[in-house]
């Protein structure tokens, strides 16, 4: 059997059932512009900000962008027990999982590349190296997606999907150095922000755009893959061991 | 008839046990289904049927016991037999977004099926079930019966040559049912194995060939439709309606004809049953004699009601109002 056939589908079908409704396009659109403007606004410091706000944006966009998405539809499709029919597909879990996130991992890259078309009017950017830039967006696509699924293997109801992304997601706004460096946090806050993903993907967006970060970026990159792959088992063994009993 | 000692079933479960904290949902299942069988799974709401259904389709792990699908392992790798089966849930559980067609070609996706061939399989199945009208709508607009009719035509989008259907009637109208009824003998005549689980006696005694009674997740008997009814088969009974209460009158009848048993069906109903003739005309004077009047009386055909009663003793009428009537 032709195990990407289903993968393919169930992909598709996510993104024409749930990521190309016009509430969740507009709210990829908006949400971005939202927060560009508000930290635009705050720093006082006309266009010239809007290139060291830009990687914390992208970034923002990306995690709620994904998270949202992604845990309220697994939980809708789990309580309504569609589902099931997933689960009943003969296509390995790991396989099937992988299809479920990727729509959400593609609206999260999309989700990233709003600030940065919008940026292109406002400021110049010739001097970002887009190659340090694309594989930092896909990851933090990737691993705020898993932490989406992470939020709705570990809930029931799909408000409790929300809330719980929200446990996560706003904190990560403030410790992750999207909008000011980590070194301004207070001493006993920072070990946190180093267990976070969104740290290490920020760090990233921040060498490609504004060419400077904290750590090196293969160091980054490899801490950044290493969270999206403990992420996956470990939503993974979470299904199998709660979803499947 | 078809074979019933199949040397090497489609389906074979062995000590097949499931707990759920205190709660043992299914409890040492052990029975056999063959090659194109049309089985029963017979019993009221909590008797492990659908529990039984999620352990051998792969939904939940049993605590115990073996499930062999096709000669595959699947307690431990419930992947291995996935692609030979097709299952229908008790509830319809289809993308609510997605058209008719868009849903039975996803479901047919999800079995590797190529789009020329989904796209034409989902055609051929909204035909045949009478919903090509309804193809381009949203399954969330659609009727029960037609939401179960297309979950069915879900269940087999693959052609698989297992189906295993849960209570496939439950709450949908009289119409549907029977129109359901028709195309699972459809299904079987065309050599599909079927696992049915439903708690409408009637429709496992006209459908299924052999039938497994399940209470409380442990079978009480397992056996051929003919071979089950046997023990009835000779007996008569009756169903006499009177007018006003029917306390009483038992014993009075019993102690008048202690050839015959007497129960109270109903509040207005008395139950006679023999392994003689029975005859009405005695039976009406004596009811009169005692101020009551027989308002009818019908003769009852002997039905695997009776042997699941006999063997069970569980009151069918509080199973029958368990998922809210319809279907029959």
């Amino acid at each position: 059997m032709n195990q990407w056939i289903a993968f393919w589908s169930i992909m598709f079908k996510d993104v024409r059932a749930y990521y190309l409704k016009p509430p969740n396009v507009s709210w990829g659109l908006i949400f971005p512009v939202a927060w560009t403007g508000m930290f635009f606004i705050r720093s006082g410091r006309g266009l010239d900000s809007v290139l060291d706000l830009l990687p914390g944006v992208v970034a923002i966009s990306v995690l709620f962008g994904t998270t949202s998405m992604l845990a309220v539809t697994v939980t809708f499709e789990k309580k309504n027990r569609s589902f099931d029919r997933l689960l009943l597909a003969p296509i390995p879990l790991s396989l099937l999982m992988l299809a479920k996130t990727s729509g959400a991992i593609l609206f999260g890259v999309f989700n990233a590349f709003v600030p940065i078309l919008l940026a292109q009017f406002l400021t110049d950017l010739s001097r970002i190296a887009w190659m340090t830039v694309l594989p930092a967006v896909l990851l933090v696509a990737i691993a705020s997606t898993f932490l989406g699924l992470f939020i709705a293997v570990s809930v029931s109801e799909v408000f409790e999907a929300q809330t719980f992304s929200n446990f996560f997601r706003f904190p990560m706004i403030f410790l992750c150095g999207l909008f000011f460096p980590i070194s301004a946090l207070p001493a006993f806050l920072r070990p946190l922000a180093f267990a976070l993903p969104l740290t290490y993907g920020v760090d990233i967006l921040r060498q490609g755009i504004l060419g400077q970060s904290m750590l090196p970026t293969g160091l980054n990159l490899m801490i950044l893959i290493g969270f999206c792959l403990a992420l996956f088992i470990v939503s993974l063994r979470n299904v199998h061991r709660k979803w499947i009993v | 008839m078809r074979i019933i000692n199949d040397p090497d079933p489609l389906i074979r479960v062995e000590e097949l046990t499931k707990r759920y904290k205190e709660v043992t949902a299914v409890d040492g299942l052990s029975f056999a289904v063959n090659h194109g069988e049309l089985f029963g799974f017979l019993g009221p709401n909590g008797a492990g049927k659908t529990t039984t259904i999620s352990l051998l389709t792969g939904l939940a792990r049993p605590d115990s016991g073996a499930i062999r699908i096709a000669g595959r392992e699947c307690a431990k790798n419930p992947k291995a037999a996935q692609h030979l089966i097709g299952v229908v849930p008790d509830e319809s559980n289809l993308y609510p977004e997605l058209s008719g067609y868009d849903n039975l070609c996803f479901c047919a996706a999800l079995y590797g099926m190529r789009q020329a061939e989904r796209q034409m399989r989902a055609r051929e199945l909204l035909e045949v079930f009478g919903l090509e009208g309804a193809a381009d709508r949203k399954f969330a607009g659609y009727s029960k019966g037609m939401k179960r009719k297309l979950t069915i035509a879900a269940g087999i989008i693959h052609r698989p040559p297992i189906l295993f259907l849960d209570e496939p009637t439950t709450g949908i109208d009289v119409a549907s049912a029977r129109q359901i009824r028709q195309l699972i003998a459809d299904l079987h005549r065309a050599g599909t194995t079927i696992f049915l689980t439903t708690h409408y006696i009637e429709e496992a005694e006209r459908l299924c060939e052999r039938i497994a009674f399940v209470v409380q997740g442990r079978i009480v008997e397992i056996d051929s439709v003919v071979n089950l009814l046997q023990p009835v088969r000779q007996r008569r009974a009756m169903l006499i309606t009177v007018s006003g209460s029917v306390e009483g009158l038992c014993n009075h009848l019993a102690g008048a004809y202690p050839q015959f048993t007497f129960q109270a069906a109903s509040a207005d109903q008395v139950r006679v049953e023999s392994s003689d003739t029975i005859s009405i005309g005695p039976l009406v004077r004596s009811i009169e004699d005692q101020g009551g009047e027989v308002i009818e009386a019908r003769r009852l055909r002997p039905s695997l009601e009776d042997v699941f009663v006999r063997i069970t003793g569980i009151d069918l009428d509080a199973m029958k109002k368990e998922k809210g009537g319809g279907g029959q």
